[in-house]
């Protein structure tokens, strides 16, 4: 990209998202930062409209960024994580069952385990992994059933979880996963009813979205700016803070790739991205 | 200035309360009521199975440092917890009496907050019109609203709907046609203030609210005199053009204070008159009763008229010449209109007269020009009161419609 306008894109898993960026445009202006976006259906066309060059910068689920990542690899060229959300950071699921009929994870086998939709990092893959690695193969030692609210979305959508939730209480599935925070949300909203579902197992910490560039895109003076002002924005200012609210944070960190390797080891042990980014790099 | 101290550190035992529960109301409290600030910590500990991954959870979202501990977890509080109530403030006090009740401009950004409330800085901006306090306050608001809801009635029994119907027919039909063109003057009534209740800035609650009992005394006006019209007959009387375009320019007024002028210290102000006059010689008692009774709401409405307008004047003076500006207009637009419907004026005539007999109609015709005069009388003493010389004050009322209202 060679204007002065800051090129994102961002992918429109639900219709607030269009005000969030809308806000983040106004804010940049008043800062004389020139600043556009462009709208994506799924991350996947917006990680391979990335490799083309068609924007500066991507708002990127955790999957996203280890797409772009390995892709720009295999063609040479790097991708660097520029900032994140506090809330970003040091994530954990839980792997939630029904009291009374499952006490431990080895209790699962043989049984049907509910996760949310199959490209999301927080309540399909890393939990998936975590089975794994306490010896509980998914699709051999337990059954796995996929609730796939908008794929393509990368779990940003709380449907799936949800959904989870709601088979879980049901009967209709020995176990369901979750993140943390939805674990706290369903419980109190009675989604899952106090006392009858406890949790069998939580993840180690992880990290979730970044702002992902490529090369050395994030030394240019127009990316530096951006992310000076981003790292600026403060919660105490009334004009800024129902934008903050609305996406989620206190405060915006700068980026750090470390988070990732539970979801790389998720990644490495199902293949999940192998199709795609080979697809993409070999363009 | 601020002072470095040593980070606190305080300690919290939830017991078997979960932060599914209610557990977070604690956690937010304890924060705020041990005065804990950025870098200090709080050391949760409790039974709940499911604390530390909730506790996880609710760090995250509020910005707070988290730390698993083997009984709970430690909160070190964020640096941007508290910033939710920076440039937070107060939208005037609920207590009247104190100095700081009432803004001279009230906040588009106070929105529909209570008066008194601490309002989020944040709040999306309410564009109301009606944003100064020299524009709409009356001190007497507060007495007026306790008057007029203490003087609520109720239409289904306040009035003796079982009245007989042993006067002239020729009578009844003047009542049903003064009736009539009482409920197409109360619909004007209701409508000015209710167009200017919407652009009211809600600060100025008392206010709201005695304009909110005045539209409900309106719409108890309009029913009765319907139910009277129609209580010995099927239909009503007529409506002239020329009475609906002295209302229609009453509507079209787009400024409040010269709008409650016309329509209150005049118009309600004239309706005083005819109410008490139609009450003075009512052929029956569900007649008395609604017009004595419509009679002493209307004087509330006159009241609240007077009381704004003389705050308002007191304080710009310069809204002096618009009012007599807006009298003279309003003149000019009616001036090639016929005003009062002929019909009621008739009407108001047979009334007075009790009967269609030429020496009654006489005293009828002489009662109604004491009428005219009466009201004339009634306006300039209001007119007066408002700082009006004696002769402008007749010059001015003599400008009235001849529509009454
Ligand atoms: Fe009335
Ligand atoms: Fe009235």
């Amino acid at each position: 990209m060679t204007t002065d306008t800051v090129i994102l894109g961002a992918v429109a898993y639900d219709p607030k998202v269009v005000t969030i960026w809308e806000g983040f445009r106004e804010f940049f202006a008043a800062h004389d930062l020139a600043f556009d976006f462009v709208l994506y259906s799924n991350y996947e066309r917006q990680v391979e409209a990335h490799v083309r060059g068609d924007m500066d910068v991507a708002w990127n689920s955790p999957l996203a960024w280890l797409q772009l990542e390995r892709i720009a690899k295999r063609l040479g060229r790097s991708a660097q994580a520029i900032a994140m959300r506090d809330s970003d950071r040091d994530l954990t699921s839980v792997i939630v069952a029904r009291t009374g009929e499952v006490a431990s994870l080895a209790d699962l086998r043989g049984k049907t385990i509910a996760v949310g939709a199959g490209d999301s990092p927080q309540a399909t893959l890393i939990p998936l992994v975590h089975l794994q690695q306490a010896g509980l193969v998914p699709g051999r030692d337990v059954e796995v059933r996929r609730f796939d609210v908008l794929l393509g979305k990368h779990g940003d959508h709380i449907g799936g979880e949800r959904d989870a939730a709601r088979a879980l209480v049901a009967g209709e599935v020995a176990a369901a996963c979750m993140i943390d925070g939805n674990h706290l949300l369903f419980a109190r909203e009675g989604v899952l009813p106090s006392g009858s579902t406890h949790i069998v197992a939580q993840t180690a910490a992880y990290d979730h979205c970044n702002f992902s560039v490529l090369d050395d895109l994030g030394a240019a003076p127009k990316m530096k700016r951006f992310t000076e002002l981003l790292l600026g924005m403060s919660y105490a200012d009334p004009t800024l803070r129902p934008l903050m609210d609305l996406e989620g944070l206190r405060a915006w960190l700068p980026g750090r790739t470390e988070g990732y390797a539970l979801l790389e080891q998720a990644i490495d042990a199902f293949g999940t991205i192998d199709g795609f980014v080979t697809e993409i790099a070999g363009r | 200035m601020t002072t470095t101290r040593e980070p606190a550190q305080v300690a919290l035992e939830l017991g078997p309360l979960g932060l599914d529960g209610g557990g977070t109301v604690l956690l937010s409290h304890t924060i705020r009521r041990a005065g804990l600030v950025a870098g200090d910590r709080l050391d949760v500990r409790g039974l709940a199975p499911e604390l530390a991954v909730h506790g996880r959870a609710w760090c995250r979202a509020k910005g707070h440092g988290f730390t698993a501990t083997p009984d709970g977890f430690t909160i070190t509080v964020g640096r941007h917890d508290a910033d939710r109530s920076v440039g937070a403030e107060r939208a005037g006090h609920a207590d009247l009496r104190r100095p700081d009740a009432l803004a001279e401009v009230a906040s588009p950004r106070w929105g529909l907050a209570a008066r008194g409330a601490l309002v989020d800085a944040a709040t999306p901006a309410v564009r109301f019109g009606l944003d100064r306090r020299v524009d709409v306050w009356a001190d007497e608001a507060p007495a007026l609203y306790a008057q007029a809801t203490a003087a609520q009635w109720d239409p289904a029994t306040a009035i003796p709907w079982a009245t007989a119907c042993d006067h002239d027919p020729a009578v009844e039909d003047a009542i049903v046609q003064v009736m009539t063109y009482l409920v197409e003057n109360e619909t004007a009534a209701l409508l000015v203030p209710a167009r200017f209740l919407a652009q009211m800035h809600p600060h100025f609650r008392e206010i709201l609210q005695l304009l909110a009992v005045q539209l409900a005394d309106e719409a108890r006006h309009i029913e009765v005199f319907t139910r009277r019209a129609r209580l010995f007959r099927d239909e009503l009387g007529s409506s002239s053009a020329g009475g609906q375009a002295s209302l229609q320019s009453l509507l079209d007024e787009p400024d409040y204070a010269l709008a409650m002028f016309l329509l209150s210290v005049l118009g309600e102000g004239s309706f005083l008159s005819l109410l008490w006059f139609l009450h003075e010689h009512a052929p029956d008692a569900a007649t008395k009763a609604v017009t004595r009774l419509a009679a002493q709401d209307e004087a509330r409405h006159v009241a609240f008229g007077l009381a704004h307008l003389e705050r308002h004047l007191g304080l710009e003076p310069a809204l002096r010449e618009r009012l007599v500006a807006a009298v003279h207009r309003r003149h000019d637009a009616l001036a090639d209109t016929a005003g009062l419907n002929a019909d009621v004026f008739d009407a108001l005539v047979v009334i007075a007269a009790g009967s269609l007999e030429p020496l009654a109609i006489a005293r009828g015709f002489a009662a109604v020009t004491e009428l005219v005069h009466d009201m004339d009388r009634g306006r300039r003493r209001r007119l007066q009161r408002l700082g009006f010389p004696e002769a402008e004050a007749a010059a001015l009322s003599e400008l009235h419609t001849r529509n009454f209202m």
